[in-house]
């Protein structure tokens, strides 16, 4: 009997391989964003006040420092340094909105408001809780990202038709960092490993290559800084306003996809054996 | 098997009675067998058997620990059974989980209400989350706020609710898909007797609409105000099973006499001297229950055998002292 299996249920095992979840709909995914919605209809300022700090990065490295600086050599092309530091700031931007949100506030409904397990008495799945809370954190990553896009466009930041690319790899960026937070974000105990999400976040704001080009370091920090998220975030990003677009954009859209793929099914995994126990 | 033969269940051997109950019109919307739940080496549940039929109302009742959350965490369908056969309105929560789920009604022991959004708001989504319309789950909101008398609380904030109407409204949520079987788990625990007469109030008037409740409780005056059937359990299994009324005549008797012989006497002397005059007898440092079907005649004999007690009260027998009988006095915590 055993030898004989079912075809249909073959397949859809395989199925349940590739695409990581089961049980999840994006309808009831989408529900997710809607009590999002719901909540921040009344608390807008909290949102907003997230676009501001890449922003003031802009005008102090960017426009103070770039006065210093000049111009940045990139693969043999010279750009003005605050249309080198711009992108990056704009896929750190989509970084922190989906970071922020992931972390702080999933944990808050997951262990004190006990958000998640009233919804897990209704039709809804860990992976619909899941992937609608990562939706959720990557469209405020969005929502930043578009805001500081426009401030780019404004400031004449933006040189390549490329740049209507942006706004989907921000949804990719966000998408990324947003699954990996919430993954992360099951495993935290109390409110004191929030530190380890800085002690990431920070160093990788800093150093992947979001103020200066990766040949500025020797070959060895070098290998180290390509494994980082940020950095494809912020190559990607960069490829597509300065339009020095290559195959290594393929590369940066992989890695973030595989990143947010991994990270979603963790995520919704971790959900069900922390909540439907 | 032909429909005749299969609504007639009295006919059919032991064997297929679970063939009958998923196959026949009206299935049990609960039925257990061999139940288990454990997590670890420790076993909550301990091979249950048990069935809760359409419009029944069905009562959990045990000490903390006994393993009665769980249970209700898997009919809830929110908790995997370790062993043992579970069917949930005829189906089976391992592979039809949110099927299940929307027909169900969950009023979990600690308020889970989204302390983001504001009382309004709470029902809104949670109807959406079974997949309601908006136009359908705003006019199901209004009727139950309505119904849970919260109505001219609507567009306040969760938080600053009191333990009652946080309770009314986890209620109305609960109610926000029509449910055809409500599961409460100790639904009136910390309210004030105001508030938890209220919640009953609520919660008769859903029985007489035909939901079938399936609740735990702690409390014996609840228990006895709403189950038509109950268990007794304790540390995981069943320790008596039956109606109130009959539970009260199988483990205790229709009265109790209390004796108070002062603050310093020492019961135990006078339990022996009262010796064979009732069924049992229970000494307790501040008085002695005597189990009598006749609570004046016996405190007439108590007084013909020459004893004087300080005080003498005759009640009739509750739930309580089944439970006690059965559970002990032991502190559970």
């Amino acid at each position: 009997m055993s030898a004989t299996l079912h075809p249909d249920r073959e397949s859809a095992t395989l199925l349940a391989r590739i695409v990581p979840l089961r049980g999840t709909s994006a309808r009831r995914a989408s529900l997710m964003v809607e009590r999002s919605l719901m909540v921040y209809r009344r608390g807008w300022v909290i949102i907003v006040s997230g676009f501001f700090e890449p922003l003031f990065y802009l005008l102090s490295i960017g426009v103070g420092i770039g006065a210093l600086v000049g111009s940045v050599t990139v693969d043999g092309t010279v750009l003005e340094y605050t249309a080198f530091v711009a992108p990056a700031l704009l896929a750190s931007s989509a970084m922190n909105g989906a970071v922020y949100d992931s972390t702080f506030n999933i944990f808050f409904k997951l262990k004190y408001a006990k958000t998640y397990d009233a919804i897990l008495s209704t039709p809804m799945s860990p992976g619909d809780v899941a992937a609608g809370e990562i939706c959720w954190a990557l469209l405020r990553g969005l929502i930043y990202s578009t805001a500081f896009l426009v401030v780019m466009l404004a400031l004449g930041l933006v040189g390549s038709p490329w740049a209507v690319l942006v706004l989907p790899a921000a949804v990719l960026i966000g998408f990324g960092f947003a699954a990996v937070g919430v993954a992360a974000t099951t495993y935290m105990r109390g409110w004191q490993d929030f530190e380890f999400v800085q002690l990431i976040v920070l160093p990788m704001f800093l150093f992947a290559t979001t103020f200066y080009p990766l040949s500025t370091y020797p070959s060895a920090l070098q290998a180290v800084v390509v494994c980082t998220p940020l950095y494809h975030a912020v190559e990607l990003i960069r490829d597509l306003t300065t339009g020095l677009v290559d195959g290594t954009l393929t590369i940066h859209v992989a890695y973030l996809a595989v990143m947010g793929l991994i990270g979603l099914r963790v995520a919704a995994g971790r959900l069900e054996k922390l909540l439907l126990t | 098997m032909s429909t005749a033969e299969s609504g007639r269940q009295l006919s059919v051997p032991l064997a297929s009675v679970e063939a009958v109950a998923t196959d026949s019109a009206d299935p049990p919307l609960v039925h257990a067998r061999g139940l288990t739940k454990r997590f670890g080496e420790f076993t909550a549940v301990d091979g249950i058997d048990v069935d809760v039929a359409r419009g029944e109302a069905f009562g959990f009742l045990g000490p903390n620990g006994a393993g009665k959350s769980s249970t209700m965490r898997m009919i809830g369908c929110v908790s995997p059974p370790t062993e043992g056969t579970l069917r949930i309105l005829g189906r089976d929560p391992r592979t039809e989980g949110p099927a299940i789920r929307a027909r169900l009604g969950v009023v979990p022991q600690q308020d889970t209400l989204d302390t983001e959004l504001s009382v309004r708001e709470n029902l809104l989504i949670y109807g959406r989350y079974f997949g309601m319309s908006r136009a359908a789950v705003r006019d199901k909101t209004d009727e139950l706020l309505e119904f849970v008398q919260l109505s001219d609380r609507a567009k306040d904030k969760v938080e600053p609710l009191s333990g009652g109407m946080k309770r009314r409204l986890t209620i109305a949520r609960s109610l926000i898909n029509d449910p055809e079987m409500l599961l409460l788990d100790e639904p009136t625990t910390g309210l004030d007797p105001q508030a938890r007469h209220s919640l009953w109030d609520r919660l008769f008037r859903l029985k007489q609409r035909g939901v079938t409740l399936v609740l735990t409780t702690h409390y014996m005056d609840e228990a006895e105000q709403l189950c038509d059937r109950l268990v007794v359990m304790d540390k995981g299994r069943f320790a008596a099973e039956g109606s109130p009324r009959e539970l009260i005549a199988t483990y205790s008797t229709r009265e109790v006499l209390e004796l108070r012989f002062g603050a310093d006497a020492d019961n135990k002397v006078y339990a022996d001297k009262l010796e064979g005059l009732v069924d049992r007898i229970e000494v307790l440092p501040d008085r002695l229950l005597l189990y009598t079907d006749d609570g004046d005649g016996s405190a007439a004999a108590v007084y013909d055998r020459g004893l004087r007690p300080v005080s003498t009260l005759v009640r009739r027998s509750t739930l309580e002292d089944v439970f006690l009988r059965l559970t002990g006095r032991t502190l559970v915590d």
